[in-house]
């Protein structure tokens, strides 16, 4: 009897093989066109799935295990964080509302891009881009699922935490972020793709994640700043993803080049818009800021942006045409966005507040061509009609964009004392957009954006209150319901910072941890 | 162009004049006080008199301005989708040619915000 040699192991590169592309067959009783659906609808061309190159060879034993080693070590440091009241280390408590508007605004957005990522590599014939899409699906709901658990810890002292899911299918401003990535999630796969793979994840992701995370690491959150940095090796894995995905659909023919173009033109524009909520933050939210939202802009976007469209052009593919736009309104959007969320506060599951005397002097510095001239006199007017008890609250519904659905906050391009109007009549009705960008954006679509949620319009059709009300009944208070659909307190998850229980109870524990009292 | 489908895709559009209970929206933006972030939403009935929005509603909505208490309504300027428009106070909005999602503002000469800042 002879001996059976061992096989010899597999290579990497055989093993990558075998366990991903190897896992694929040719269907014998059904049609292709019948398994994927989705695939050719949106006039994308591909002719060789094949010609994929797979931007990380990772199988998906290897991808569980070492994923497992860093979650372990991500839930040691958070376990520890919680247990020495890491909250009470931030810088002050004006930080946790930051941290409040990434677990409302952001984390629900990982769980969707889960969903869609699934949806993507379901729809798509080739082996290699399926198995790209089903990691990243799994890192996106991993990621919502350590951001839960690493802010839980706050929703345990602070306010407004408690039903961020809730908030984020109804709370207005939610309704941003929200109808950004439903907007994605209803697009086709590959529009999916160009849409959260590339235009987010490659071109924007740094201006969302960065300035989380440092924000963190430079405001004390050791909890925050840990699943950003446990999440940055699958960050990377996303950017080359979507690089790829970009290369590889507009290598395949010519004919995708436009098509692909519109999209990275759209979607940058959109996931711009939804980076307001970011230039906010870094602007006006961190007590200890890492740059301005300019300086990041700059950085991220024209530099690193810039070179990589240039590395594009020999596809065809120009940068997008918002670019012009976005560096007028770059003097001029955090501020706009913090004046917005200060007239709404009664209305938000975060706090507000003015800048002290130093941070105005950091704002003139890092704005010195808008801030002085446009903003701190807005402020320091509401700052002494605060102080004399008669801080601004709007109690009117704001007009929102039918596109992005922000508030019509942003003014001309070039004119940053003009509210910017823009109109079309579509049918029966008029649309009203915030900038000629998210019009065009409608214009190309319009059956589907006037199918929009629009918070400000369903609070009016009667939509935003909790069962059961009666509008029509004596003494009802629009703005009180619309807080109880929202399941938000009124007096403890809105309002000013300065009268805030998250202030009072701050400067108390912090007393007790510091003081002998 | 239009949405690209797998198949027919034709859906109501969702902030019809019908699902407003017989009211119609009217957005109104006071040019140079972007102290308010944003022109202001409201959904009124199309026979409401257009002054007694302005005496009945705008006083709630941007009275806090210090502004507002100086305005001269006779010769504030109004534009309707940014064409210049003459409203009658004494007719209904319907009657000054106001349909459901129509954007007005008004400009109030010598009046600009915050120490000039348009704010």
């Amino acid at each position: 009897m002879d001996m059976q040699a061992a096989k010899k192991k597999l290579g990497l590169k055989e093993r990558y093989a075998v366990m991903t592309r190897g896992l694929d067959w040719t269907p014998s009783y059904q049609k292709m066109e019948d398994i994927y659906p989705y695939v050719a609808y949106e006039g994308i061309k591909i002719h060789d799935w094949d010609k994929w190159e797979d931007p990380f060879r990772l199988t998906m034993d290897a991808y569980w295990k070492y994923q497992a080693e860093k979650e372990r070590k991500l839930y040691a440091i958070i376990d520890a964080f919680n247990q020495n009241n890491g909250h009470l280390n931030v810088t002050d408590a004006r930080y946790i509302n930051a941290v409040k508007l990434f677990i409302s605004g952001i984390s629900p957005l990982e769980y969707v891009a889960h969903r869609g990522f699934a949806h993507a590599g379901r729809a798509f014939p080739g082996p290699g881009p399926r198995v790209a899409c089903l990691m990243q699906s799994i890192d996106e709901i991993r990621h919502a699922q350590t951001q839960v658990h690493s802010i839980s810890n706050y929703n345990k002292y602070y306010n407004g935490m408690h039903d961020f899911h809730h908030a984020h299918d109804r709370v207005w401003f939610l309704s941003v972020p929200k109808s950004f990535f439903d907007d994605a999630l209803t697009a086709g796969p590959f529009e999916f793709m160009v849409a959260i793979g590339f235009s987010f994840e490659y071109v924007l992701t740094n201006l969302l994640f960065v300035p989380f995370v440092s924000g963190a690491a430079y405001n004390g959150d050791m909890g925050t700043m840990t699943f950003g940095f446990s999440a940055q090796s699958d960050e990377a894995r996303h950017m080359t993803l979507g690089l790829e995905v970009i290369k590889f659909i507009l290598e395949q023919d010519p004919a995708n080049v436009p098509i692909v173009q519109r999209w990275i033109d759209k979607w940058t524009w959109r996931g711009y818009r939804v980076l307001t909520l970011v230039a906010m933050m870094m602007d006006y939210m961190l007590p200890k800021r890492t740059m301005s939202w300019k300086e990041a802009w700059e950085i991220y976007f024209e530099e690193n942006g810039g070179a990589l469209f240039k590395d594009l052009a020999r596809y065809g593919i120009t940068m997008p045409k918002c670019a012009g736009q976005i560096a007028l309104e770059k003097d001029h959007l955090s501020h706009q966005a913090w004046s917005t969320f200060y007239n709404y506060a009664a209305a938000a599951n975060f706090h507000t507040w003015m800048p002290d005397d130093d941070e105005m002097k950091w704002l003139a510095s890092k704005y010195p061509d808008s801030f002085d001239k446009l903003y701190r006199p807005r402020y320091r007017f509401w700052r002494e009609q605060a102080a004399k008890g008669n801080r601004f609250y709007s109690k009117t519904l704001p007009m929102l964009c039918q596109v992005c659905q922000i508030p019509m906050v942003f003014t001309e391009p070039g004119e940053p004392t003009k509210t910017c109007y823009r109109e079309v009549d579509y049918r029966d009705d008029k649309y009203h957009f915030c900038s000629d960008h998210c019009k065009k954006i409608f214009e190309d679509e319009p059956e589907k954006y006037t199918q929009a949620w629009l918070p400000v319009h369903q609070i009016y059709q009667g939509n935003c209150f909790p069962e059961g009300s009666d509008p029509t009944a004596e003494g009802f208070d629009p703005l009180a319901e619309v807080l109880k659909f929202y399941n938000l307190e009124h007096g403890r998850d809105n309002l000013d910072f300065e009268i805030s229980e998250d202030r009072k109870n701050f400067a108390e524990w912090r007393g007790q941890a510091t003081r002998n009292i | 162009m239009a949405v690209a489908a797998i198949k027919a895709y034709d859906f109501p559009p969702a902030d019809s004049m019908d699902m407003f209970h017989g009211a119609q929206l009217l957005y109104i933006g006071w040019e140079d006080h972007l102290m308010f972030c944003a022109p202001f939403a409201f959904a009124f009935p199309p026979t409401m008199r257009f002054g007694d929005v302005v005496d009945g509603v705008l006083p709630g909505s941007f009275g806090y301005h210090p502004d507002f208490a100086r305005i001269d309504w006779a010769k504030a300027e109004w534009f309707k989708s940014g064409k210049p428009f003459a409203p009658d106070f004494g007719k209904s909005l319907a009657d000054n040619g106001l349909g459901h999602k129509d954007v007005i503002r008004f400009r109030t000469p010598g009046l600009t915000g915050i120490e000039g800042s348009c704010s």
